[in-house]
This record gives C-alpha cells, sequence and structure tokens, in this order.
C-alpha cells in the first residue's frame, strides 16, 4: 500500500531533478535541510533515524543529493525523507518534509477495530508486511 | 537542444557585454592596483570560457573544462580577493550556479581523530557545490613527515570530487610558490587535475603607495603631502624587514597610523574641523618602529 506521507506523497514519485528543485525551493528560503531513513512508515512514528547531521549553511542542492544518494546506497529498502527545517523565530520547526524513496515492498497499513465497553469502538493501526 | 532553435551565429562583443564578465573583467582593473599578470591570465581564462560557451549555444560538443586553479604568491598579494573576483567571473559565464566563495584551510578540511576527517571535509564540499572552494596555504594539507597525518584522507576526497564533481564545483588552491611546488609534486594527482597556474607577484614600492592611498579612501581618511611621502619611506623600509606581507603589511601599518592620529587630534584643544579628524600626517607615520629598525623581538632573533 502507498504510504502518503508529507508533501507531494498524492503524486507519483518525484525524480532526482525535480527532488533537486525541491531542494532549490527550501534553500532559497533559508532553510536547514535534513535527510531521514526509516523502516517503520506508521504514521504515529515521527521520529525517523537521522541520516547524518542537519546541512545549514548550503548554497546549491548537490550537496544534498550527494548525502541522499549515499543514503540511498545504505537504505534502498527503506523509507528516505527530506525534511526542510526553518530556524526563524516563533517558527523553529520543520516547514516542508517529503518522501524521496520508498522499498520496492511497500507495507500495508492495517486497521484494527476492538469492540469495548458500551458498544464503543476503538481503532488502531499497525504496520504489517 | 535541437538544431531548430539553435542559433546559427554569435556575436562575441555582445555576449561579453550582456554576460557581465566585461563588468567584472573591468572591476578587476579599477579596484586591482598591479597584478598586471594576473589580470592578463584571467582576461585569458575568460576569453576561452566565453568561447567555449559561445560554442556550446551553438550547440557544438564542448567538454566542460578543468577549471580548478591554483594561485601562487607571496603573502598579501590579492590571492582571496582575486578568487573573489574569479568565482563572480565563472559564475556569469555559467561555469558554477551560484558563484559565492567558501574559504577554507586545513583546520576545515582535516579532522584531529580516526573518522573524523571524511565527514568534515564533505561538510566543506557540500557547502561549496555551486561555488568556489578556496583552499588557502593548501600544502599544509600534506604532511611528508607524518605518514599517519589525517590530511592525505582529505586530499583523497578532494581529489576524488574534483574529478567526478566537475560541474558543480571549482577548487582554487592557494600558497607561496616554493611550498606549493613541493605539494604538487608529492601530490602529481593534483597538479594534473589543475589546469590554470597563476603566479601574483610582489608589488613594488609604487604600487604599494597607490594601495595605501585607495585603502584609505574608502575609510575617508587622506594623507598631507609630507604624510605620503612619510608612507612612501616606511614602504621602502618594510619591505627589507622581515614578515613583509606586502598590501597587508600596507593595511596593518595603515591601522595603527589612524590609531595614532585619532589619540593625536584628541590631545589638540579647541574645535576640530572634518579635514583634521581625516587627515593622516607625517607624524603619525614617521613613528612607527620600522624606522627604528624593526621590531625589538625581530632584532634579538634574526629570522
Amino acid at each position: 500500500m502507498r504510504i502518503t506521507q508529507g508533501c507531494f506523497s498524492f503524486l507519483p514519485d518525484l525524480d532526482d531533478v525535480q527532488i533537486s528543485q525541491q531542494v532549490e525551493y527550501c534553500l532559497e528560503n533559508e532553510w536547514a535541510i535534513g535527510i531521514e531513513y526509516t523502516d517503520d512508515p506508521h504514521p504515529r512514528n515521527t521520529y525517523w533515524n537521522m541520516w547524518g547531521n542537519p546541512m545549514f549553511d548550503l548554497r546549491d542542492p548537490k550537496g544534498v543529493m550527494m548525502e541522499l544518494d549515499d543514503c540511498r546506497k545504505s537504505h534502498g529498502d527503506s523509507y528516505i525523507r527530506i525534511v526542510a527545517f526553518d530556524d526563524e523565530r516563533g517558527v523553529e520547526s520543520v516547514k516542508m518534509s517529503f518522501i524521496v524513496n520508498r522499498p520496492a515492498e511497500e507495507p500495508q497499513i492495517h486497521m484494527q477495530r476492538t469492540d469495548f465497553v458500551d458498544r464503543a469502538q476503538k481503532y488502531a493501526w499497525d504496520v504489517r508486511a | 537542444m535541437d538544431d531548430a532553435s539553435a542559433p546559427q551565429t554569435v556575436d562575441l562583443a555582445k555576449e561579453y557585454e550582456t554576460s557581465g564578465v566585461a563588468e567584472v573583467l573591468r572591476e578587476l582593473d579599477e579596484e586591482l592596483i598591479g597584478l598586471a599578470p594576473v589580470k592578463q591570465r584571467i582576461r585569458e581564462t575568460a576569453a576561452l570560457l566565453l568561447v567555449d560557451k559561445a560554442r556550446r549555444d551553438l550547440g557544438l560538443e564542448v567538454e566542460t573544462p578543468t577549471l580548478h586553479m591554483s594561485f601562487t604568491g607571496n603573502p598579501g598579494t590579492g590571492k582571496t580577493t582575486v578568487a573573489m573576483k574569479m568565482a563572480g567571473l565563472l559564475h556569469r559565464l555559467g561555469y558554477v550556479r551560484k558563484g559565492h566563495l567558501v574559504n577554507v584551510t586545513r583546520d576545515d578540511l582535516v579532522g584531529q581523530y580516526i573518522g573524523h576527517t571524511a565527514p568534515k571535509t564533505k561538510e566543506v564540499l557540500k557547502k561549496a557545490m555551486g561555488g568556489v572552494l578556496f583552499i588557502d596555504e593548501a600544502y599544509y594539507l600534506y604532511r611528508p613527515d607524518n605518514e599517519r597525518d589525517y590530511g592525505q584522507e582529505a586530499i583523497e576526497i578532494l581529489l576524488q570530487v574534483m574529478e567526478n564533481n566537475r560541474d558543480d564545483l571549482v577548487v582554487i588552491m592557494a600558497g607561496y610558490a616554493d611550498r606549493m611546488d613541493k605539494f604538487f609534486s608529492a601530490n602529481p594527482g593534483f597538479r594534473s587535475r589543475i589546469a590554470h597556474h597563476i603566479e601574483f607577484p610582489d608589488y613594488t614600492d609604487g604600487e604599494l603607495s597607490k594601495i595605501a592611498e585607495a585603502m584609505l579612501e574608502q575609510q575617508h581618511y587622506h594623507f598631507d603631502d609630507a604624510g605620503r611621502q612619510a608612507m612612501a619611506d616606511y614602504i621602502h623600509h618594510r619591505r627589507k624587514q622581515p614578515h613583509f606581507a606586502n598590501a597587508r603589511s600596507i593595511r596593518n601599518a595603515l591601522d595603527r597610523a589612524r590609531l595614532r592620529a585619532a589619540n593625536r587630534v584628541f590631545q589638540t584643544e579647541g574645535a576640530l574641523d572634518a579635514i583634521a579628524l581625516s587627515t593622516i600626517t607625517e607624524a603619525d607615520i614617521r613613528i612607527s618602529r620600522v624606522f627604528k629598525g624593526g621590531l625589538d623581538v625581530d632584532q634579538r632573533s634574526p629570522s
């Protein structure tokens, strides 16, 4: 099942040129770029593994693309996303995040419905192969 | 590009003006005093790149030329300043995408312990992507006396990126001529990857005097006639003393002269006008230790 989270996830996957252009946009806004990967795409899993430190002071997307290539080499079968962090006062958080790599076989997100007291229902989701 | 849309002719002179190259070269001529051979080389390089660009626009096959350079010359001969102009030039010609200059030395590239160097060098390279990486005193990267030195690791990464990312960044290495020669002979990989070796000559006394005037003008100061003569004498004496660093020595001398001038006007009584506040006189310069044979330290231990 195709995981949809972050920007552009309902579009076809971005190719490297398009990723590069998006990164360029982020750099123009002076956001710091981080690369993160995970094998657990559950929507509640906010904390993905960092690939190196976030990159401050870059001027050109090529630097990010080099890191992304390295990350793909090591974690080609994981989800990889690019996050853009805005350090402006009062914002200080991630302003943009998009998936740039998916495993060949994406896992299912399965919903489990459970009966509870007084016919109430509880929902839970888990990621299954 | 398909042939139909490609222009059939190209006007080099027009290209020269519109690309902004003319402007950079003009700036170079006006702002930098002396350095004739350097300017000549840059003009030649610019011509080559402009022709290459024109060929590309006409649809002729062009391979990205190797643009890595080495600047050799004594301290204070304007290597960094020229590198900055070079970055602007390459940007206007479209050979680097952003045209910024990242200025580093050994400390920024080489780590302190095993596994520290590669990330550090890569970090710098990432920042330099799309621009010019200026490595000052590049020969420090290689230390032949210590075979475990991490400099070698940085050199290998640099060489790899210089070869594979020729479209993405230009590396300029700078340093004293003799030590750079040793560095290149110990690392033949660099010599073959650097196409342009540009030598920076020392400034003559006359040029240094002009530089001094220009520096003062920028700070809205000026010499009076005796002060100008004193400065010329100063340059003449300073050159013979150790640690002479061309334009940088002049800048330092002027900073000290301004300090003395400030002290002098502070002690005069009564009203002062703008001219009095911005004139460097003979006394401000003649008091320098250079006229008494240099710094005490240097006299005790001649080096």
